[in-house]
Parts: C-alpha cells; structure tokens; sequence
C-alpha cells in the first residue's frame, strides 16, 4: 500500500468538478467512486510523492509504504498553511513526530 | 471523438521546470505573445519536481568561474559535453535562481544575505512547493495551460514541425494546436528498464514514473537528431526509496562505508581518486563492492547528533517524504543504524546526463521550429533544474525570435486523420497485448539484454544485438495494443514512445565500442577508454519510411 484513503473523513470535495487529489495526482490515479469518496485506481503505479496526502484539505489521506519495503506500518500526513507545510509522521509504536517547515516566502515577508 | 483545434503562437510541451519558466519568459519579453502550455497531469504537481527539491546542484557561488565550472563538468564527463551549451547555461545560472525565489522560493542564506554554501555548486533550499510556486507565475500570465493533455507526435509538414497533436485525458478529445514554434520540455524517460522494486513498489522510482520519453520518441518519429543517449543515468540513492545521498553525503557530510564499515572508496577506490572520485565511479565503487562481498555499502550516518538528524528529516520531506517512513521505527533511526544505498536502474535524461536532442547554442533541434529545453535537450549534462531554467530562457528568447513574420502551416486533413487513427487504435481492439504486459516485456527486454541492474549495467555486442532484434519484434506487435479507458490508452501510448526510445538506445550503445562513462555505459567487449577514437559525439536520425536508425559522429566543439 502507498496511500490510504480514510472515507470516514474523505467528503469526496463535494461541489467540486474533480476531486483535489484527482485534479492533482500526476500520475492521474485518484477518482470519485460513486459513493463520491476518492480512491486510487492502481496502488503499484503510486510514486508515494505524496502530492494527494498534501493536497487534501481534511487530511484523510496517509502515506504510507508497500510492504515489501517496510513492514513497519509507519504513516505520514500533511497540513498545508499559505507559507509552511505541517508534517505529522506516526512511527510504528504509535508515538508522533511533527515538522513544520517553511514552503514559500509570501509577498512581503 | 471529438477534434479540437487551437491555433498560438509558441506552444510548450511539457509544464515542469523548464517549460513553466519558458512560458514566463515570453510574457516578460512578449507580453502579446500568445502561448499554450501542453500538460499530460497538472502543472502544479508534475514530472520530476512533484515531490519537492531540497537542493539546487547548478549554482555559481564566489570563488568559482564560468570556465572553471564548465571545465568541472567536462571532467566529470571525461571529455565529452557541449562546452558551449554548458558555457551558456553557467552564465545564466544566478539570474535563474534569484527569478525563481522572487517567486516565492525559500532558500537557505547567510547573515549577509548571500545564499549559503551547500556543496562546492549547490545551495539548500524549502522547495516542497517548488512546483506550484512555478505554476503560479504561469497562473499570473495569460498562457493557456491545457491540464491533462498529452502530446502525441509533432505537426509536421516535411519542412519544419508548426504543432502538435495531443488526446485530452478527461475530455477525450483529439487536440490539433498549430504553433509558429514549439519548444519540447517533457522531461527524460523512464520505464525502460526493470525497476529495482516490483509488484506494489514497482513505481517507486528515482525518476518520476510518468515522464515516459514522450519528446524523445516525438523528436526521433519526426526525424529529429538525438545525441548521446549510451551516456544513460543510474542514480546512487538511498536502497528501496531511492532518496537522495547528496542529502546525507553533502548536506550532512556522511562517509560512504561497506559492511565492514571501511571508508571503501579510500580504502580500495584510491586509483579514481578516493572520496574525491567522479560520480560514475562512486556508483562504480559501491557496485564492485556488492560483487566483492563487501556490501551492502552505507552512509554513515551514525555520527549525527539530534539536530543534524532533525534537519536531515526536513531536506528529506522536502524532497522524499518517502525514507521518513522507513526511519519511522527505533531499529532504523538514522543515528543507530547507517542508511543502505544502491544504484538504481538506468534511466534517460539531458540534466543528469546528456542524452537528448541535438541542439545549437540557442536551443533550435535539426528541425525548424522545434526547440528544447530541460531534460529532454542534449548535450549538456549537470544542468539540474537551474540549468533547466537558463534553457528555458534561452529556447524562449530564440523561439520569440525566429517567429516574427512567420505564418502557422497548413494541416493536412489527412494528416490529422492518420494521427488520431494511430492514437486511437488501442481503443478499437477487444483483445490483445494489455500496456502492462508490453511494458514488462520492453523492461525485461531491457535489463536483461542492454544492461540492466540484472546485470550489473555491463554491455556487450552479442546481447546487444539481441536487444536489437527482441525490440524490433517487440515493436511489430504494438499494433496488438489493447486500451479499455483513457487512462490505460496513455499507458498504450506510453509504451509505444518507450519502445521508439528503447531502440535508438539500443542503436547508440552498439555503435560506441569502448568504454566511456564505468556503469552509465560499460562495455565487457571494449572495456578501455578510447581517446583516439571515441572523443566524438555518437547521434542518431531515425528514417520513419524505412524504419531505420542511421548513426553520425559529430566533433567534440569548444
């Protein structure tokens, strides 16, 4: 698995053309069951760039990695503020470590 | 299906780096320019840069000179680059830097407000939202960005190329774009060889999986000369999540060590230099020493206190959010445990290395109208994404340039008929060959036969020529192609680009009979570097009416 997509919190961005992390995935691999909540059509084609984890403005979506490559069920999310980005990683003990990192200079900072 | 026409005047294939910046280089110069930026995903989060950078490798700090840092770079080279193409892009490179952080790029400075040091050519930068910070300035003209549409082939009329044509992935429509000038900025390839991970991690790549070599097999369809593509990439990256080791090597100083824990390239690596060695034979080293027995090889990365440990954390979510997971377990802490590395598979690309279109100083290919930027342009390799930017500056320039006075080219019906015919004819099989079945087939293909990581990257002409005559069948079948929506008709197409590229690969590896650059290309029949002989360009001209590849010498320039 690459990313999960929790549909307890996943509103499908109802109102919207396209899902955010459909619009966005470069690999064009989210969209919209027809329960309207997101899902990814082909996990073995993620790049885990996160890019729909960043994307999700209800953090419903974790990165997470294949299993072959590490077993040890760690995940990742992110917030995104206008100029920072907000990492909360969960390690496999359950304990959370969280980064907030600066991602843009906004005009007149 | 639906065809729809859109006449600009420069249209730009490929919104990553190179074609974001071309298209805001041509409003600030042409403010009445009208451009059309052609996108396969979305030019927020596309090709390469979608996860973030956290390190620009092509900067010019105090101290160094143009010519000192060409000469860097030809060294690295071992003779061979355009000098006069990497001569241009250094010149531009601080001016590139400084537009992109106007945009609202983070980067590290020191008290004074310089850009502080990274590595000998490298400054360390926040860019998780490097991409959308580019997409932004092109949000800001009046450019019309075409989001999911990817391009086909050129529009070519036997003289120069006037367009492109492109299927619309959410729209399905067949998209016909007349332009005075064209400048190709898609990217590398991909996808052409056996990945090192498979099954459900088989997209965790180095590179980004969706840049397929779509310009590549655009240019060669259309005849275009390519260079240099035996000069292939393998990147040494952190094993399984292919992270960057510059992050830990230069950003926080860490020794490469072997499963003895020797500082190995000192140790045994001394003839090439030691820890000073090139790129290629770093890679070469860590390679041998899997042969050997002394693997896996690692970063040392135990010596780190807590806060280089943190800061390591933030470059890598920068970058690869990815290697974040792994450490996320006590065994695997960075501090406790060095981090595995390993060569990936080999990949194509103009800004590592320098495989790709054959182009003058001011970035026109062989083909009027058509001009490169980026990945996708040869010749001049470690250009990285500034290097990318100076380009796009400079394809952008000429482009606005060569098409004053000019008309757009008639498109024969005919011609957009057959185009939409071949796009479309995964679609009209009920039964055949699935994308995923010619994709394995072309990457076992590859490994197995061109020097894959199966076989330690190392060539030779008997398995070569088996390469050539296995791709040859392999592209025959194609017609056998089979899509159910346009998501996998992309993949359908995908393949057929990888196979063209895979097979002027193939061509160019053959005919360079020595060996030049240890791994990227290794031949176990000629395995000296050849300076009386080899000290050329090796480029190629595909001859779609016969289905040949014709091979060219050009000479080293200064």
């Amino acid at each position: 698995m690459s990313i999960s997509i929790d549909e307890t919190i996943c509103n499908g961005c109802k109102g919207l053309p396209e899902a955010r992390c459909e619009r966005i995935c470069p690999g064009d691999l989210c969209y919209r069951k027809e329960n309207t909540k997101a899902a990814i059509r082909d996990q073995s084609a993620c790049w885990t760039c996160a890019c729909c984890v960043k994307e999700c403005p209800v953090q419903a979506i974790e990165l997470r990695l294949p299993f072959q490559i590490c077993s040890n069920g760690s995940s990742l999310k992110a917030r995104l503020k206008p100029d920072k980005t907000i990492w909360t990683v969960w390690d496999a003990e359950g304990h959370q470590e969280e980064f907030i990192i600066q991602a843009k200079w906004l005009k007149g900072d | 299906m639906g065809i729809l026409p859109i006449d600009t005047d420069i249209l730009i294939i490929g919104g990553g780096a190179a074609g974001c910046f071309a298209a805001v280089e041509i409003y600030k110069k042409s403010p009445g320019c009208r451009v059309v930026v052609m996108e396969k995903a979305h030019i927020e989060r596309s090709g390469c840069l979608a996860m973030g950078l956290n390190a620009i490798n092509a900067y010019l700090h105090a101290g160094e000179t143009p010519e000192s840092y060409v000469a860097y770079v030809e060294r690295q080279f071992e003779g061979i680059i355009r000098k006069d193409l990497v001569s241009s892009i250094v010149q531009g490179l601080n001016d590139a830097v400084k537009d992109v952080e106007k945009m609202g790029l983070p980067i590290e400075k020191n008290e004074d407000g310089t850009y502080k040091m990274r590595g000998k050519r490298s400054i360390r930068i926040f860019g998780e939202r490097l991409k959308p910070i580019l997409a932004e300035a092109v949000q800001k003209t009046p450019a019309r960005v075409l989001n999911r549409v990817v391009a086909t082939n050129f529009i070519y009329d036997g003289t120069r190329v006037g367009g492109a044509f492109g299927f619309g992935i959410r729209d399905g429509s067949f998209y016909v774009i007349r332009a005075k000038a064209v400048i190709v900025a898609t990217g590398g390839a991909s996808g052409i060889y056996k990945p090192h991970n498979t099954g459900e991690a088989r997209h965790l790549l180095w590179y980004c999986p969706w840049n397929a070599g779509t310009g590549y097999a655009m240019g060669i369809r259309t005849g275009a000369e390519m260079t240099s593509f035996e000069n292939r990439f393998i990147a040494l990256r952190v094993k399984d999540v292919n992270a960057p080791t510059g992050t830990i090597a230069v950003g926080a100083r860490s020794k490469q060590i072997n499963a003895r824990g020797e500082d190995y390239l000192e140790c045994y690596y001394k003839h090439w230099g030691g820890n000073r060695c090139l790129t290629h034979h770093r890679l070469l080293a860590t390679v041998e020493e899997k042969k050997i027995g002394r693997g896996p090889c690692y970063l040392d990365t135990t010596t780190l206190n807590e806060t280089e440990e943190r800061r390591l954390k933030e470059d890598f979510l920068n970058m690869n959010p990815q290697i974040i997971l792994l450490w996320a377990t006590k065994e695997m802490n960075p501090r406790k445990k060095p981090v595995e590395i390993c060569g990936t598979e080999p990949f194509l690309v103009g800004g590592h290395c320098q495989a790709g279109y054959w182009v003058d100083k001011d970035r026109r290919t062989t083909i009027p109208g058509l001009y490169a930027a980026g990945e996708v342009a040869g010749g001049a390799p470690k250009k990285y994404v500034s290097g990318s930017w100076v380009e796009a500056r400079i394809a952008a320039t000429t482009a606005l340039e060569d098409i004053k006075g000019m008309s757009l080219i008639n498109t024969g019906e005919d011609t957009i008929q057959r185009e939409k015919t071949r796009v479309l004819h995964p679609f009209t099989r009920k039964a055949g060959i699935s994308p995923s079945e010619a994709r394995e087939r072309l990457q076992k293909i590859m490994d197995e036969y061109a020097g894959g990581i199966s076989m330690n990257y190392a060539l030779h002409e008997e398995r070569l020529l088996e390469a050539r005559r296995l791709l040859k069948s392999l592209k025959d079948r194609m017609k056998d192609l089979v899509a159910v929506n346009n998501y996998s008709l992309v993949e359908a197409l995908e393949c057929i680009d990888r196979i063209d590229v895979a097979r002027v690969l193939v061509e160019h590896l053959i005919y360079r009979k020595e060996t030049r650059w240890a791994c990227y290309q290794t031949r176990l029949d000629y395995p000296e570097k050849d300076n009386r002989r080899w000290l050329v360009f090796v480029n190629s001209v595909y001859h779609p009416k016969t289905d040949e590849i014709l091979m060219v010498e050009r000479p080293l320039c200064s």
